[in-house]
């Protein structure tokens, strides 16, 4: 079985509009929506919902009524999460359960309780397997979160006896997105041609190096400017870094998301052959 | 003032109404930018920082002195992270995993545990021009989290000058620590069921926190009003439509303000200002 995500180190350059259309070129998978922050696959696949898991990622601190106002919780806190008063209490957003507060506390007064922050789910697009997750708002666990739904699509997977599983990966560059990434078999990086883009996509490419994992990268609407495309080709050439393909900038990528179809549907836009391409490469490689 | 600019969803145009907004006030009194979406900071890309200050942000990582380790297990039974893991020769430690909270020091009961700071990211303080200046934080590649890099970057929030903060994306931890202590959130969206999906997560945080708001719908579209259907309904003020168009793309993609490019725009931007200004006092 082969594991590949999608990811981009900068939000909005187009990562779900072409994991969601892999997934309807792919034949024989499971997807994985990683963003769990903010995801977006199941809009566009319309699943029928299978299980539903509760995560419990960590645990919060809980002042207790013993509590003197000694201060010494707020001594040892690093993170700011104990708010002062004639009863203590405990900012649960920022408390990461570390326990310090709960051992120097002298009256025994704390306590760590375990805290759900989210829901992750098994769903179903017709044939196709999808695992998806949601985060609860403010919450930080979100690389555990992530590791759960890659671990329910591996399950999914082995059980039915599908070759691939397709990671729609998280932004950034931080835990969740190193979480979408830790042990896949191909990364696909997805850039857009602006200055942003440039940025963000050198500091996702040296993530992925940190990992180790084998990448090629996707310029979209790369007609957008072309100077900035050519100088992301050129860079990529300088970095030994293959450009699996470039898309075009296609009105008809919107209206497809506004209809929240994958854009492949559409047999006739310049998008659709673009990505087509891209997948024949993909297979290629893995 | 402190305005935050947040959105759900990646890439619906934050950086764009943060600095373009930023410098649109600048022009009339003194402001201050500051880009708390550390692990990729756009902000500075639109101007030419002068920076005058850099500052490491550090963790501390524990370290065993072995002489006076008992190999007791107390550490590693106390750390809630799996950081620490003790065998017949010695106590191993996974930096990658803790946290730098200090509780073995704490449960270590013959103080064999000393800490050394490791940097995992900067914050850098500079001016773009008399009125505006700036700050940013830059987590590194491989660190998992970036609110120890956003809290330090708070530190330097000027009360003196309007603060516009372009948050990361997303409704995590790092949002909550940008939104903190904000007078308002400029919620940014897309006028997509993708974006319409987000931005009800967002807001969820926003109404949580107490922090009033409003929206920005970018790349608006006359086939999609779902948008402005969940803002009336939640009574929730749209501030501005910027409707899709090819030159705000392109001049976002060479790194330039629009406003300096479409004067209608600059106006535009104080309005949407006066909205906000409007609603805090």
């Amino acid at each position: 079985m082969k594991q590949i995500a999608i990811v981009s180190g900068k939000g909005g350059t187009g990562k779900t509009t072409l994991s969601g259309s892999l997934s309807f070129l792919f034949e024989n998978h499971v997807m994985a929506d990683c963003d769990v922050d903010a995801p977006n696959l199941h809009l566009l696949m319309e699943p029928k919902l299978l299980e539903k898991h509760e995560y419990f990622g960590g645990k919060k601190a809980e002042i207790g009524n013993s509590c003197t106002s000694c201060g010494a919780c707020m001594d040892v806190c690093r993170f700011s999460a104990i708010i002062p008063g004639t009863t203590y209490k405990i900012d649960p957003y920022a408390c990461e359960g570390c326990n310090a507060c709960v051992l120097i506390c002298p009256e025994g007064a704390i306590t760590l309780k375990e805290s759900k922050s989210g829901d992750y789910f098994l769903s179903k697009s017709g044939d196709l397997p999808l695992s998806h997750a949601l985060l609860f708002p403010g919450e930080e666990t979100s690389g555990g979160l992530i590791a759960e739904v890659r671990k329910l699509a591996l399950k999914v997977a082995e059980q039915k006896n599908r070759k691939y599983v397709v990671i729609d990966g998280a932004p950034g560059i931080g835990c969740a997105a190193s979480s979408s990434i830790t042990g896949v078999n191909y990364v696909v990086i997805v850039a857009e041609p602006t200055i942003s883009g440039m940025h963000d996509l050198q500091r996702i490419v040296e993530t992925t190096r940190y990992f180790r994992r084998n990448f090629g990268i996707v310029i979209n609407k790369f007609d957008l400017n072309e100077v900035k495309t050519d100088e992301i080709i050129c860079w990529c050439e300088k970095e030994g870094i293959e450009v699996l393909g470039k898309i075009p900038f296609d009105p008809e990528v919107r209206n497809s998301a506004i209809k929240a179809e994958p854009v492949v549907k559409n047999e006739k836009s310049p998008a659709t052959r673009a990505i087509r391409e891209i997948f024949q490469r993909l297979m290629e490689i893995v | 003032m402190k305005i935050a600019v947040v959105s759900g969803k990646g890439g619906t145009g934050k950086t764009t109404v943060a600095t373009n907004l930023a410098w649109v006030l600048s022009q009339k009194g003194p402001v201050q930018l500051l880009d708390a979406d550390v692990e990729e900071p756009n902000s500075h890309l639109f101007f030419h920082v002068k920076y005058t200050e850099e500052i490491d942000v550090e963790i501390l990582l524990p370290r065993v002195d072995k002489e006076k380790c008992l190999l007791c297990g107390k550490c590693a039974k106390a750390c809630q992270f799996g950081a620490i893991s003790i065998f017949n020769t010695g106590v191993l430690i996974f930096d990658n995993l803790c946290h730098g909270c200090g509780t073995c020091s704490i449960a270590c009961p013959t103080k064999a545990i000393y800490e050394i700071s490791k940097q995992i990211g900067v914050v850098k303080i500079g001016q773009i021009d008399e009125k505006l200046t700036f700050g940013m934080g830059l987590l590194n590649i491989g660190e998992p989290s970036g609110v120890r890099v956003i809290r330090e970057l708070k530190k330097f929030i000027d009360n003196s000058r309007t603060v516009i903060i372009d948050a990361p994306p997303g409704t995590s931890c790092p949002v909550v620590e940008t939104l903190r202590g904000m007078d308002y959130a400029i919620m940014v969206t897309e006028a997509t069921p993708f974006g319409l999906h987000d931005l009800k997560l967002a807001a969820s945080v926003v109404k949580e926190m107490n922090i009033p708001m409003g929206i920005v719908i970018n790349r608006a579209s006359e086939d999609y009003k779902e948008i402005e259907e969940f803002a009336f309904s939640n009574d929730i003020p749209i501030l501005e439509k910027i409707p899709f168009d090819r030159d705000i793309a392109t001049s976002y993609s060479k790194g330039s303000l629009f406003v300096e490019e479409k004067k209608e725009w600059f106006e535009r931007f104080e309005r949407l200002y006066e909205k906000i200004a409007g609603v805090i006092v």
